[in-house]
């Protein structure tokens, strides 16, 4: 690979960075050898520990954990679309009346933290609605408030002569805004929309905390009653890792096929514009 | 509106908001120290280096800061690897910015101009200096927002170690939901404004940087 960063590497350079890159292996090699050393006299890579991982029973409530994740992070990020139009699209009224408290709800719930918001709610609305509807409300509230900011951001990165060219043609603001702005924003913000997914997917381990019927959830009572507690949050890892990629693979899949041009980005929850 | 539950607890509430920002500053300074290195990786010579970073980004930006948190949290003791219950959660938190920060940084590798670099190398500058004294300061300019943006997502996901032994802002508020039922919403409310402060300083100082180091081209 050649790089603006560095030449082309010479006959002494390629040595060296052989050299690092030996060096760069066997500390690899030594820091897993050290971690599976550790991993073996903690009695941590025993049957005992891994067993559940193949039982039946156990595999069973893991899928059932993965789908009440992938339906938890799906319902909310489908009605944060929802919540995300109306509030992304209240921002930028002309009038002050709707403007403002959209701005305040988008920034409100923006700022604060999911998991006081869905401790909140947990602490409220537990028996009315129960703690996975608390954690799905949560979700919502959360990623919608950012979409509605991707939303804004989208429709702003249009040219003008769009909506010009529309208002000229005489249709009227919710016609410029549905037929003209919108089709063509969600194209820009189709990568950020699901990059929000993959963080709406990774905010469901915060269902542990009211016990929501999540993965992690599962993850809990299995090391609860295993004890294998290491294991069990390095196979949790592992599947989160597994849904995400294929999360991102669909999203460049998507992108490719769909967008071109300006794109919205995001940064945990905050629009770059 | 029965604010007295706010005034009240008062110093129990900025006790938890000092915890907050004890955790806040100590994981952002770690993620920043793992985060340049990890993104000096990824744009390094060695292609090894380059694959050790993709790596590392790929696997702490897929995993739940959460899961992060049980794996140090409740699996490192089972190990026998026992820190106090502050280490493991910045332990955790730090690592999982790091690859946040990292991303953030390369994108400003990227934003450096061509002849930035080029003309380090053209001066004989070798891959390590060309990196420390030439590209990283510029590019530390450039991603004064995104850079931003991680370390408000950072101030909101300290609230997580309420959850792990942290007497923190997020735990403070817990046990006043649970001791003031008659006030939920306020204790809610003034424990949101907390977190609404810190955010709102940090993209303050976030916008006061990057117009003061702004790069004139």
């Amino acid at each position: 690979m050649s790089s603006v960063l560095f030449d082309v590497p010479g006959p002494k350079a390629l040595r060296r960075h052989r050299m690092i890159a030996v060096a760069t292996v066997i500390g690899l090699l030594a820091m897993s050898a050290a971690v599976i050393y550790k991993l073996y006299t903690e009695n941590q890579l025993t049957a005992r520990q891994w067993e559940p991982f193949v039982t039946p029973r156990i595999v069973q409530a893991l899928l059932q954990g993965v789908l009440d994740t992938l339906s938890a992070a799906g319902i909310a990020i489908a009605a944060a679309v929802v919540f995300g139009l109306f509030f992304g699209v209240a921002k930028m009224s002309e009038h002050w009346i709707i403007r403002w408290p959209a701005w305040l709800v988008v920034e409100f719930f923006r700022a604060v933290p999911l998991l006081l918001l869905i401790i909140f709610l947990f602490a409220s609305f537990n028996r009315s609605l129960g703690s996975y509807w608390c954690l799905v409300i949560g979700l919502t509230l959360y990623n919608g408030s950012v979409l509605a900011e991707i939303f804004r951001a989208g429709i702003n990165a249009l040219p003008r002569g769009q909506s010009e060219a529309a208002y000229g043609i005489g249709m009227r603001k919710t016609q410029v805004m549905s037929i003209i702005l919108l089709p063509q924003a969600v194209k820009i913000m189709l990568p950020a929309i699901i990059s929000q997914c993959i963080v709406a997917l990774k905010d469901t381990s915060l269902g542990f905390v009211i016990l929501a019927p999540a993965l992690t959830t599962v993850g809990r009572r299995i090391y609860g009653e295993f004890q294998n507690n290491f294991a069990t949050a390095v196979v949790l890892a592992a599947i989160y890792i597994v849904l995400n990629l294929i999360l991102s693979w669909l999203a460049t899949k998507a992108q490719r096929r769909i967008t071109s041009g300006t794109q919205v980005k995001i940064i945990d929850g905050q629009v770059q514009a | 509106m029965e604010l007295g539950v706010l005034t009240d607890n008062f110093a129990l509430i900025l006790d938890g908001f000092v915890q907050t920002l004890k955790l806040l500053v100590v994981s952002a300074v770690f993620a920043m120290l793992i985060g340049t290195l990890v993104a000096a990786a990824r744009v390094s010579p060695v292609s090894i280096l380059r694959t050790v970073g993709a790596v590392y980004v790929t696997v702490f930006r897929n995993t739940p800061l959460f899961v992060l948190l049980i794996l140090t949290y409740f699996g490192l003791p089972q190990l026998d690897i026992r820190f106090s219950f502050f280490t493991m959660v910045t332990m955790a938190m730090a690592l999982y910015t790091a690859s946040f920060v990292a991303e953030a940084l390369r994108s400003g590798v990227n934003a450096v101009p061509v002849g930035q670099a080029e003309a380090a190398r053209a001066i004989g500058l070798p891959f390590g200096q060309t990196m420390t004294q030439v590209v990283l300061p510029q590019s530390f300019r450039a991603v004064v927002p995104p850079m931003a943006s991680v370390f408000i997502a950072l101030a909101k996901n300290t609230s997580l170690a309420s959850s792990f032994g942290i007497a923190e802002a997020t735990a403070r508020m817990d046990g006043l939901l649970n001791n003031n039922a008659s006030a939920r919403l306020e204790v809610f409310l003034g424990i949101a404004l907390g977190y609404i402060i810190i955010v709102e300083v940090i993209s303050g100082a976030a916008a006061l940087l990057e117009r003061r180091w702004r790069v004139e081209r």
